[in-house]
């Protein structure tokens, strides 16, 4: 690993794409985001890769869906309206199964909503976005120099599954500076071969990139192939991180920028003497539901915290299965819960509840 | 164990935003974790500016400061807003240059700096973060001037070095002010 | 004995899914020919795209990838920047290239790629059965239009190629017909000249073929070569619109 050196999330997730082995980059400007395309307009043409300013998010993810079925190493970026528009093409890259990187640095909605950090992206990025039966492995880094190791894991994870993928940040992460430090520029970055790629047939057999499946049955085959794959995803890909949850009565979920406050709210509660843990979940598809349903046969309650009005909560929910109550705590509008807020809303279940801690 | 979690103010324009970088740099430089992190948005651009710095000898939990141990106000909405902010025995560094009144809490550390004054004595308006940011270093320790000093050298093209020494003296007259304040008895 | 007439090699040995009289089969084989005749089979990459022509891939043999609606001209893009020598085409109807996908057309000809655009304007949506296209004519009834295209509430028709041939980066600009043999010899040339200007790097062509459809027209296949003839040729006119090599001779 280098010299850590100071930046901007956005910058330094460009960076992490490069160094990856990020050939092509397709994108279209749009607070909070603006600095990925920027930066990848920089760097690209002197790693010999290509950058595109599309005319719109909608042509850019289509860009992505050919220079991945080219065979090349792909990114876009965008924010949440941004990411709305391209929920067309992820859906065609995931029935063509082609494997790329879309960033979303998310901000509040809907509709244009505000530039300000929100995650209220959550169900669209997770829970389809696009039509049909498809999934996105979606990471959730909270800090900078996650960020840059997730885009590598990202990348590693598209092309061994052919399958798109995507990095949920949110203002915050983007526009942050911190130190992160990355591997050298010619560090294996798991290159696997293509050998489905359009890149001219040559005297051998021709290629196809298609997601249409007209006959029933051919579709039903190819869905089921889908399946089985994101079945795989789940079972080797999961990744989440524990907090203090060896002796912990309450189990905050939060992932993000908001599981950092909400490791300030551990440090704040455990002085109080609260035995206060924290599941963080950092691939949100798949979602940690193995590790916080066996939380749930050791703690009290759990509190989902998010950056919205309660979109993993659900999720949150379904692993634990009733076995103890869940709340929720949340801000919107691109504003971010305190630390104060979250040790309030936690003694507030606490006191509903009924449960100790 | 320390922490110091910082709010810096002010107008856009009046460098805030590279005096918390430099400020973060120099903790990098120092070993410690360190964070920056900008308020964005339309009033990037002629509005007020602010930012904020964390640096600690732990891993950063939130790079979002709430309750700030210190605040640089380099104006007058500034100081309206973040003074109620400060941790109690707290640091607030006042660009008196910039604001008509005193601060109107008694539980926290105050230091006065004209730091526009000073620039301009030095030759350079543009240097007013950087007498500020002395008398802030000066004031909590959290980095050493030397570090800011080195954080500049990575910070500027080599052709711009030669503002070096200029930045060193800003940073020695606007820690002066914090030196004075501390020995006056506040 | 001579042979004059065979299967071009890029061009598969599998009955079309076409209905009879549709200029489609037409198209297609001028573009199978034209990469035979460059030698082009194992470096070419097509596009199709969203309409009757969606399977093009199972009859031009070579590497395909199939677009969404509109979106050909974009992932064409993608495909060429990614691999330069590749020779990457788009093969697209009106519905797809004059209405859905009018922006992704207009920026990559702007941004001049080096990618040839067969563009079939047959003045109707084919697979989706007889509804108004972009470049239905005034008064044309079609199935959305069912009093005929009526200028005032539906707008007038979009000439693509008179359009492109207005932005700088388009390199060569065509408009061809496949109604007649005459008028198809002409259009092979064309289809040749297009994929030849992007082996030399020229840029961004497009070749728009006037085709018939005369399940959707409501006319018998003999009488669509004429309703073409009758109806399309006058609102769109045949010739070269652009031509950046003769511009420069001019120059």
């Amino acid at each position: 690993m280098s010299q850590p050196i100071l930046m901007k999330g956005n910058e330094a997730i460009a960076e992490a794409a490069i160094r990856a082995g990020c050939r092509f980059f397709a994108g279209y400007p749009i607070t909070p985001q603006n600095e990925i395309p920027e930066y990848m307009s920089r760097r690209l043409p002197e790693v010999g890769g290509a950058f595109v300013q599309a005319e719109s998010e909608v042509a850019a993810i289509n860009m992505l869906y050919g220079a991945a079925g080219a065979g090349a190493r792909c990114m876009t970026s965008s924010s949440s309206p941004g990411i709305s528009l391209k929920q067309e093409g992820i859906s065609y890259m995931a029935g063509s199964e082609l494997p790329g990187l879309i960033v979303n640095i998310v901000r509040g909605g809907p509709g244009l909503g505000t530039i300000q950090p929100a995650q209220s992206d959550y169900f669209q990025a997770t829970k389809g976005g696009g039509h049909g039966d498809y999934r996105l492995v979606v990471y959730g880094p909270d800090t900078l120099q996650e960020a840059v190791d997730m885009v590598f894991e990202a990348f590693r994870v598209s092309d061994a599954y052919r399958n798109p993928v995507m990095i949920l940040g949110d203002g915050v992460l983007g526009q942050m500076m911190e130190p992160v430090r990355f591997p050298p520029e010619d560090a294996d970055v798991h290159k696997v071969e293509k050998p489905w790629a359009t890149t001219g047939a040559g005297d051998g057999d021709t290629r196809l990139i298609c997601s249409i499946h007209l006959e029933a049955e051919e579709l039903n085959a190819h869905n089921m192939h889908l399946h089985e794959k994101y079945q795989a995803i789940k079972e080797n890909e999961t990744l989440y991180e524990e907090v203090e949850m060896e002796d912990a009565q309450l189990c905050l979920v939060a992932y993000g920028t908001t599981s950092r406050i909400c490791r300030a709210v551990i440090e704040q509660c455990r002085s109080e003497g609260m035995k206060v843990g924290m599941i963080r979940p950092i691939t949100l598809w798949p979602f940690p539901d193995k590790p916080i349903s066996e939380a749930a046969k050791k703690v009290d309650a759990f509190l989902a915290v998010e950056m919205s009005l309660g979109q993993m909560v659900e999720d949150v929910r379904l692993a634990v299965n009733g076995r103890v109550p869940v709340g929720f705590f949340g801000r919107t509008g691109g504003l971010i819960p305190t630390p104060d807020e979250i040790v309030a809303a936690l003694k507030r279940l606490v006191e509903e509840e009924g449960v100790t801690s | 164990m320390s922490k110091h979690d910082i709010i810096m103010a002010g107008f856009g324009g009046q460098g805030v935003m590279s005096m918390g970088t430099l400020l973060t740099y120099a903790g990098m430089i120092e070993g410690k974790n360190v964070s920056w992190i900008p308020s964005y948005g339309p009033e990037m651009r002629g509005g007020t500016a602010n930012c904020s710095v964390v640096i600690s000898d732990s891993p950063i939990a939130s790079p979002l400061v709430t309750k700030p141990t210190a605040v640089i106000a380099m104006n007058l909405p500034s100081l309206d807003k973040f003074e109620s902010w400060l941790e109690p025995g707290g640091v607030l560094i006042i660009n008196s240059s910039m604001v008509n009144r005193k601060a109107q809490r008694d539980d926290i550390i105050v230091v006065e700096v004209p730091a526009n004054e000073v620039a301009q004595e030095l030759g350079s308006s543009r240097i007013a973060n950087m007498v500020a940011l002395g008398a802030y270093v000066t004031a909590t320790g959290a980095v050493k001037a030397e570090s800011v000093l080195d954080s500049l050298k990575e910070a500027l093209p080599a052709h711009r070095h030669n503002l070096i020494p200029l930045n060193k003296e800003a940073l020695e007259r606007g820690g002066a002010f914090a030196q004075q304040d501390r020995s006056s008895g506040r | 004995m001579k042979k004059v007439f065979s299967r071009p090699d890029a061009l598969k040995d599998v009955t079309m899914h076409y209905c009879p009289g549709c200029t489609h089969g037409i198209a297609h084989r001028l573009i199978a020919q034209a990469i035979d005749e460059l030698g082009i089979r194992g470096k070419s990459v097509g596009i199709a795209s969203v309409g009757c022509s969606v399977f093009s891939y199972k009859y031009i043999d070579v590497d395909f990838q199939q677009a969404a609606h509109g979106r050909a001209p974009a992932v064409a893009t993608g495909i060429k920047r990614t691999n330069p020598d590749t020779v990457v085409f788009t093969y697209q109807g009106d519905g797809d290239l004059a209405s859905i996908g009018t922006a992704e057309l207009i920026h990559a000809a702007a941004r001049s790629e080096n990618i040839s655009i067969f563009f079939i304007n047959n003045a109707i949506y084919g697979m989706t059965g007889g509804q108004m296209a972009p470049t239905t004519l005034p008064g044309q009834v079609t199935t959305t239009s069912p009093r005929g295209r009526d200028i005032p509430s539906y707008g007038n028709p979009i000439k693509v190629s008179e359009m492109l041939a207005t932005i700088e980066g388009a390199a060569y600009i065509e408009r061809v017909s496949l109604h007649t043999p005459a008028a198809v010899a002409k259009a092979r040339k064309a289809v040749v000249k297009s994929l030849r200007y992007q082996m030399e790097g020229k840029g961004f062509s497009l070749i728009e073929m006037l085709s018939t459809c005369p399940t959707n027209w409501g006319v018998s296949p003999l009488k669509a070569m004429e309703w073409l003839k009758e109806n399309m040729l006058p609102a769109y006119p045949l010739g070269v619109f652009k031509d950046r090599e003769k511009v420069n001779a001019n120059e």
